[in-house]
C-alpha cells in the first residue's frame, strides 16, 4: 500500500484502511492541494500460496461475493483472481439496468432483495455508484400483452413489490418521444416499476473492489486461472499463469466462461455461451428519464448521466465466446429503436460492443454447490447478472460461509434441472439461444 | 455477419438461417435412463473451440445443415446437409 495513503483526517487502523473514507469534506481538502493525496482505491495484493477461499473472476459477482464474505461473514482469508484488470469484463459491458419486475415468486423475491441492497449500497461501500431509481417502464402493444403484464404486476404486488399499470396518456407524459400510434404496434399502455433504474456499472466494480480490499480481501489482477486442482472428488486449488494457489473453497464467478472453467474441473454445465451486444449514442440533452423497454421487439434504452442513450436488445443467437457482436442484431435492435422512437434516427451511434454471457437452460442463474466438494458455482446469469450483483454476492457468500443455500437463492441450485424444478420465467424450455 | 456456404444454395448471409443448437447432443435410446436423458436435454460441452451445430436454412432451401464453426473466431470449417451428417453417424446416434 502506498505510504501516502495515510490521511490526517482518519485514525488509520492499518495500511488498507488508510485509503480513508470518501466525503465531500475530503474532496474539498484535496481540491486545495491539487488532488495529489488520493491513494489507490484498492491494494495491489501480493498473492499468498494458500487462501481459505479463492474467488475466480473479479467481476461484479466475484467482487461482491468476496466483499460479503469479509464484511458479512467474517471470512477475510479470501483472494479474488482476475484474468485482466478489474472492470473490463461483463461488469463494464452491461446496460446498467436494475429492476425486480419478474413473474415467478422466487425470482421476484431474489431480485427485489437485490434492489433493496442497491438502495443502501453507496452508503455501505462509501462509494458513489450513481444508483438512480428512476423507474423502469415496459410498454405493451396488444390486449393479450396487457393481460400478461397485469398478471405479472399483480404477482409482484402480492409479494409486496411495487408495480403499477400506467395508461397510454401516462406513457405519453413519461416518454414523449415514443410513437404511440405505430400502425402495426400501437402503444396501449405500460407497466412501471418506480424502484427500478440504473447504476454506474464501473463504479460498482470499483466500489466493491475498494471495500473488499479494505476488509482484507486480496485482489489479484492480470492473473488467469488455467487449471483447477483436484484431489479425487475435492477441489483443492487453482493453477494460474503465475503459479498455483491452494484453497479450501474455490468459487467460480466467471459468467460467460463458466463452462470453460468448469471443464477444467471435469464438469459439464447446463449452459451455453452467447454474445449480447450493447450500444451507446452520442450525448444529447435530457430526453429520457426512465428505463424504457419495447414490448413488440427486443429493445431497451436509458439515458446515461453523460447524455448518451445506452441501449441493447437480444443475444446474437448462436454459441459464441467472441467479445464482439455481429451486424444483423445491431440492425435489428436499431430497427426496433426507430420503430419505437423515430426521432432517434437523428442520433449517431458512438460505440458498440459485445459481452459473452452464460445462457442457462432455463434462463435463470446458478448459485450452487457442484458435484465436486469445495467448488462453488456462481454463473448462468444470462443477460441479467448486473442487477443481481448485491444479492448474488450475498447469496454466494452465504453458501460458502454457511454451507447451506441462502433462503432467497435456494431455487438456483444445479440440482433443479435433474429434479424437474427449472425456473423458466418465460416457459421456453431448454433452448438457451431462445431465452 | 456470418456467411454460410449452403451446399444447396451457395454462400448466403446468416440472416437467412435459424440456429438450432448443439449438434453433438444425441438423444439416448428410450431405455437410456434418467442420467442419459438429463445429459442430453441439459448438459453441454459449450466449447471455446470448434463447435458442431445445427442451422436451418429457413430463407433458402429449408434444409437442416450441420455446420462446424469456431466459437471464438466464427470461422466455418465444414457445412453439410443433415441427411448426410446423420447417415455418417452410428445408427444409435441419429
Amino acid at each position: 500500500m502506498n505510504a501516502t495513503a495515510t490521511s490526517s483526517l482518519q485514525p488509520a487502523r492499518d495500511a488498507r484502511q488508510s485509503a480513508g473514507r470518501y466525503s465531500g469534506w475530503r474532496l474539498f481538502l484535496e481540491g486545495l492541494t491539487g488532488q495529489r493525496g488520493w491513494p489507490q482505491a484498492w491494494a495491489k495484493a501480493t498473492p499468498r500460496p494458500r487462501y481459505r477461499v479463492v474467488v475466480v473472476g473479479g467481476g461484479g459477482q466475484g467482487l461482491a461475493t468476496a466483499y460479503y464474505l469479509a464484511s458479512e461473514f467474517g471470512i477475510t482469508d479470501v483472494a479474488v483472481v482476475e484474468r485482466g484488470p478489474i472492470g473490463l469484463g461483463n461488469v463494464g459491458r452491461n446496460t446498467t439496468i436494475i429492476r425486480s419486475n419478474y413473474f415467478r415468486p422466487e425470482n421476484v423475491r431474489f431480485y427485489d432483495y437485490s434492489l433493496r441492497l442497491w438502495a443502501g449500497l453507496e452508503r455501505r461501500l462509501n462509494f458513489n455508484a450513481m444508483v438512480s431509481q428512476r423507474g423502469t417502464l415496459n410498454l405493451f402493444h396488444t390486449e393479450a400483452q396487457r393481460d400478461l403484464f397485469t398478471r405479472r404486476a399483480n404477482q409482484m404486488r402480492l409479494l409486496g413489490v411495487d408495480a403499477e399499470a400506467v395508461s397510454r396518456g401516462a406513457v405519453r407524459a413519461l416518454v414523449p418521444l415514443v410513437d404511440l400510434d405505430n400502425g402495426r404496434y400501437p402503444v396501449l399502455g405500460g407497466f412501471l416499476q418506480r424502484r427500478g433504474g440504473t447504476v454506474r456499472h464501473d463504479a460498482v466494480a470499483w466500489g466493491y473492489a475498494r471495500a473488499a480490499s479494505a476488509a482484507g480481501v486480496d485482489i489479484i489482477e492480470n492473473r488467469e486461472v488455467t487449471g483447477i486442482h483436484r484431489d479425487g472428488k475435492r477441489v483443492i486449488g487453482v493453477e494460474t499463469t503465475r503459479g498455483a494457489i491452494a484453497a479450501d473453497t474455490v468459487c467460480l464467478a466467471v459468467a460467460g466462461h463458466s463452462s470453460h472453467l468448469a471443464a477444467m474441473a471435469g464438469l459439464r454445465l447446463p449452459i451455453e455461451s452467447h454474445v449480447l451486444q450493447a450500444f451507446v449514442t452520442e450525448s444529447v440533452k435530457p430526453l429520457l428519464d426512465v428505463v424504457l423497454t419495447y414490448g413488440a421487439g427486443h429493445f431497451y434504452v436509458s439515458q446515461s448521466d453523460r447524455g448518451g442513450l445506452v441501449y441493447g436488445g437480444a443475444i446474437d443467437g448462436y454459441n459464441s465466446y467472441a467479445q464482439r457482436g455481429t451486424l444483423p442484431m445491431a440492425e435489428e435492435v436499431a430497427a426496433a429503436a426507430l420503430t419505437l422512437m423515430p426521432a432517434l434516427a437523428r442520433l449517431r451511434v458512438l460505440r458498440q460492443w459485445g459481452g459473452v454471457v452464460d445462457m442457462s437452460m432455463d434462463g435463470s442463474p446458478l448459485i450452487s454447490r457442484t458435484p465436486l466438494d469445495g467448488l462453488i458455482l456462481n454463473g448462468g446469469w444470462c443477460y441479467g447478472g448486473f442487477k443481481a450483483i448485491p444479492a448474488g454476492g450475498m447469496a454466494t457468500a452465504h453458501l460458502i460461509a454457511c454451507g447451506t443455500p441462502h433462503p432467497l437463492a435456494a431455487h438456483l441450485a444445479l440440482e433443479r434441472f435433474a429434479a424437474g424444478r427449472t425456473v423458466d420465467e418465460r416457459g421456453l424450455g431448454p433452448f438457451p439461444y431462445a431465452h | 455477419m456470418l456467411r454460410i456456404p449452403c451446399p444447396w444454395c451457395g454462400l448466403r448471409d446468416e440472416i437467412e438461417f435459424r440456429y438450432r443448437g448443439d449438434a453433438t447432443a444425441i438423444r439416448p435410446a428410450g431405455d437410456g435412463g434418467v442420467d442419459a436423458f438429463f445429459s442430453y436435454v441439459y448438459e453441454r460441452d459449450n466449447r471455446r473451440d470448434w463447435h458442431l451445430e445445427w442451422w436451418l436454412h429457413t430463407g433458402g432451401c429449408r434444409r437442416l445443415l450441420e455446420i462446424e464453426r469456431h466459437t471464438l473466431t466464427h470461422e466455418i470449417r465444414s457445412v453439410r446437409d443433415s441427411a448426410e451428417a446423420l447417415s455418417a453417424r452410428p445408427a444409435a446416434a441419429r
